[in-house]
């Protein structure tokens, strides 16, 4: 059971593993705060998108399968969207069209696809949360390393000496794949590590 | 023989997955009635406050705010008329730039301007929402075209210093507003 949480965190983390959902991944990370409210909202369509697939996966025509995820993953989106409109205003403005895009998010119609269709609810839920909390952790250590060199700030807090020369090309999308870059390499080097040990 | 072809409907697949994929339609649709109508009306008060707040930011002595058509009639203390307030939107570099504009009653000069949607380059054409340009355009004459400059202060009255490295942001700023003031002036008269 837990193995099925713990995979989306480490061993097939959606971002520095299987590489997918890199739009999103690249584009709002220019904030720490950005990023975290980008996982939350994928992490919250990842989960309630499987649990529903998972619930009525015995009743789905094999031929029809990829629009019907789709229609319930939109539905999902689009309930996400409004919510943040609604009561997190300036975030959402913020991720403009970031948050209608999770539809075509890769990471939540792979769940649903590789994993939510054909096993049960609870472990569909573990899967669908373990991905989306490793998801959400990943973009936020992106954002965060990002702010703080682009910016000087981490979460809005000032954490560089005052005078600190911001770094521009960490808030643009060149600095996205650069650090984007890296952090895979550290991963995997981490990753290396620990199977010799 | 008629039986059998009719059983044979009846376990087609084409009629299962259109049954399938109606019913998940309706569901689905159903649901989004009830979020649409619940974020709705929040969603339009969070956008009138955050255009109360950029009018209250250009005008901070602000005591009344009255919408005509499109045009917002800010009134003081003791009911003077301070001065309008306008949307105007166009194309910035990346997406559409929503600004909020504050004129003086004789249209004649600007009060202010407030940056209320943008998706300009962050660090670049992002500065736009900054004070520092922002305030380029505090008591700014609009009897004539507003025009920029780069690279030096500007010197004429309706100049303006576009930012360095956002040429573009900064000329679309400028553009859109001149557009609009066009527009109020030709209603004007």
């Amino acid at each position: 059971m837990t193995k099925d949480f713990i995979r989306g965190l480490w061993k097939e983390n959606p971002v520095f593993v299987q590489v997918l959902g890199m739009c999103p991944t690249l584009a709002v990370t220019t904030k720490a705060l950005f990023g975290l409210s980008m996982g939350l909202a994928t992490t919250f369509v990842v989960v309630s998108s499987s649990v529903v697939i998972s619930v009525i996966r015995k009743c789905v025509p094999e031929q029809v399968r990829i629009p019907m995820f789709t229609v319930v993953i939109a539905t999902f989106v689009t309930v996400a969207d409004y919510m943040l409109k609604a009561n997190f205003f300036e975030i959402s403005k913020a991720l403009g069209p970031y948050i209608p895009l999770i539809v075509v998010n890769c990471v939540i119609l792979g769940r649903a696809e590789a994993f939510a269709s054909k096993h049960n609810v609870m472990r569909s839920f573990l899967d669908a949360l373990g991905m989306g909390v490793g998801f959400t952790c990943a973009l936020v250590v992106l954002g965060a390393v990002r702010e703080i060199l682009g910016g000087g700030t981490l979460f809005g807090y000032r954490v560089m000496w005052e005078g600190f020369t911001s770094w521009i090309i960490m808030i643009l999308p060149a600095g996205a794949f650069i650090t984007l870059g890296l952090l895979v390499g550290a991963f995997n080097m981490a990753d290396k590590r620990m199977k010799e040990k | 023989m008629e039986n059998k072809s009719k059983k044979n409907i009846l376990n087609n697949s084409v009629v299962r997955m259109i049954g399938a994929l109606t019913i998940v339609g309706i569901i689905s649709g159903a649901i989004l009635v009830f979020v649409y109508k619940y974020a709705t009306p929040r969603i339009e008060n969070n956008i009138k406050a955050a255009t109360n707040r950029a009018i209250e930011n250009i005008f901070p002595d602000a005591q009344n705010v009255q919408k005509e058509k499109d045009i917002y009639k800010v009134t003081g203390k003791d009911g003077n008329l301070m001065g309008y307030a306008f949307t105007a939107e166009g194309n910035g570099y990346q997406g559409t730039i929503k600004l909020l504009v504050g004129i003086d009653p004789e249209i004649s000069a600007i009060q202010g301007i407030e940056i209320l949607e943008s998706q300009e380059t962050p660090g670049l054409g992002a500065e736009i929402s900054g004070n520092k340009f922002k305030k380029q355009f505090k008591n700014l004459s609009v009897s004539e075209v507003i025009t920029y400059v780069k690279n030096k202060k500007p010197e004429k009255p309706g100049e303006i210093e576009a930012i360095a490295g956002a040429t573009i942001s900064s000329r679309a700023v400028v553009s859109i507003i001149n557009k609009k003031m066009e527009e109020i002036k030709r209603q004007r008269l």
